[in-house]
């Protein structure tokens, strides 16, 4: 379950040679999968730090602009979790995220980012384990993706790819 | 209309006949509007004003208007910094002109106007954006017709009259207000004629010093709602069980929902200030007036309202739905792929 991850360095696309170490954003819900983090925590369940976990209140709350501006910062894939969808505290909520995180992976995918960088899975409150399990499943597997490619971090930095001409020399001819 | 160029202020002389009728002289301010990697419709949305061009005139004088009038570079290059008072630049920097061109124009204006959807958001051009630049050669240019370069329009080439050179593309399509800075934007594609008629003269007010000065950032000719809330259509409780293309259609309810009925319209995400013509027509809202107040990522926004509305649960149904959007990055991001939050994903 718990992916050997010896380092305490800031996961970053690494320079050539050292293995990559993912970015990953993980969205939880209040209810649930944020409990589950918190379970696994106190039960000292190991599991891969590449993870930054930010909370919601549900997973319905979940806009897709905020995955975007994950990925346009420099996440290397983006999780969305929360409660199983019979379990959802705000009852259809759960559900309405699945319908976003499916509609946004399809378009992500024309985009031609991989549909493995954004992920989704439940976790209940009681689920520690499962919650480590999935994350470093993922870690895994976005590890064997590599980065996003040099080029769309440098675009999604919201640098021009291509070099603006310098400044146009203005000179006022006579 | 004024065909001449650059130095008809006195030649026309407004200033003084309404000086005479008014008492005091009111100024002529200067106007210039470029087109960089544009269809020209912006252009002809603002000569579409008709007569009231004429009353414009007045109290504009266009100075740089390639479309209209005959100017050249080197004019815009030998006038004073901020000499031109307003500047109104419609299309997307794709080509190394364009982008020299916005530079000169920034440096030259007061106030620059990224005017119309593909200077605000990249527009249909801007699409491009998802593919490569041989892709894009490829996909335009057959290289059996066209024997200079290989068959490609860029860049240098030898001509028995000397060099030649064509502008070279550059890899995406960038927005203006992502090359140079911006004052104001104009949204739509065109803008719609009335709108530009109350924004030339709400800057003349400004100007002025009669009415208020917009912030600097601020959309202008439009509103800061959707265009649901313009569209007359009735709303009721969506429940989407498929998406349905308008051609397969046999007829559309004049009075219900686009969306309710299956066709993709873009107007929850989409700024109201046209009129809501397109739903109003029997035609889905395509988005042309680019993200609504407070939204960056306007493809974010409207794939989580569909999201919202789609009547499944269960992941296969709704990816069988979701089968009904064949592209989606053209469904969601027609015009503001270039201003995405992803700037157009991986060419």
């Amino acid at each position: 379950m718990t992916a050997p991850v010896t380092t305490t360095q800031t996961p970053t696309p690494g320079p050539v040679g050292e293995p990559f170490e993912p970015l990953i954003l993980g969205f939880t819900c209040n209810w649930c999968s944020y409990r589950a983090a918190d379970l696994a925590g106190t039960a000292r369940t190991k599991y891969p730090h590449n993870v930054r976990l930010i909370r919601l209140m549900c997973s319905g709350r979940m806009e897709p602009e905020f995955i975007l501006e994950g990925f346009a910062k420099g996440a290397d894939a983006v999780i969305m979790t929360g409660c199983w969808p019979e379990d959802c505290h705000y009852r259809i909520q759960s559900v309405k995220a699945l319908r976003r995180f499916l509609f946004l992976r399809r378009t992500l995918s024309d985009l031609g980012i991989e549909p493995a960088r954004l992920q989704r899975f439940y976790a209940s409150a009681a689920e520690g384990q499962r919650f480590a399990d999935e994350i470093a499943r993922i870690v895994a597997e976005v590890r064997a993706l590599g980065p996003i490619q040099p080029e769309i971090r440098v675009a999604l930095d919201g640098h021009p790819v291509a070099p603006a001409p310098a400044a146009e020399p203005v000179e006022v001819e006579a | 209309m004024t065909i001449q160029a650059i130095e008809p202020t006195e030649a026309i002389a407004p200033t003084e006949a309404e000086g005479v009728s008014e008492g005091v002289a009111k100024p002529r301010y200067k106007l210039a509007m470029y087109w960089a990697s544009a269809c020209g419709g912006c252009d002809v949305a603002v000569l579409n004003l008709g007569m009231k061009l004429i009353e414009f005139t007045e109290r504009w004088e266009p100075v740089f208007w390639p479309a209209a009038m005959d100017a050249k570079r080197q004019d815009v290059r030998a006038m004073e910094d901020g000499e031109i008072d307003v500047c109104l630049f419609d299309g997307g920097i794709r080509t190394d002109e364009d982008a020299e061109m916005a530079h000169l124009l920034r440096a030259k204006s007061k106030v620059l106007v990224a005017f119309g959807s593909c200077a605000g958001e990249g527009c249909i051009p801007g699409l491009a954006n998802q593919r490569s630049i041989e892709h894009v050669f490829a996909a335009a240019y057959d290289p059996e017709l066209n024997d200079v370069n290989g068959g490609l329009p860029n860049g240098p080439w030898e001509s028995p009259y000397g060099e030649l050179e064509l502008p070279t593309l550059s890899v995406r399509l960038r927005t203006l207000g992502q090359v140079v800075d911006v004052d104001y934007s104009v949204p739509g594609c065109p803008p719609e004629t009335e709108r530009i008629a109350e924004v030339l003269g709400a800057v003349t007010a400004a100007l002025d010093g009669t009415g208020p000065l917009p912030p600097k950032g601020a959309v202008l000719g439009a509103g800061n709602s959707t265009v649901c809330d313009e569209c007359k259509r009735e709303r009721g409780v969506k429940h989407i069980t498929e998406f349905k293309r308008i051609q397969t259609l046999a007829e559309i309810d004049p009075t219900l929902c686009l969306l309710e009925q299956g066709l993709p319209c873009c107007g929850p995400a989409t700024r109201d200030g046209c009129g809501a013509k397109c739903p109003a027509a029997g035609a889905p809202c395509i988005g042309c007036y680019g993200a609504t107040q407070g939204v960056n990522d306007f493809g974010a926004r409207l794939l989580s309202a569909y999201a919202s509305v789609v009547d499944a649960s269960e992941p296969e149904d709704i990816e069988r739905i979701l089968a009904g959007l064949p592209d989606t990055v053209g469904q969601f991001y027609r015009f503001s792929l270039a201003a995405s939050l992803l700037h157009g994903g991986r060419s």
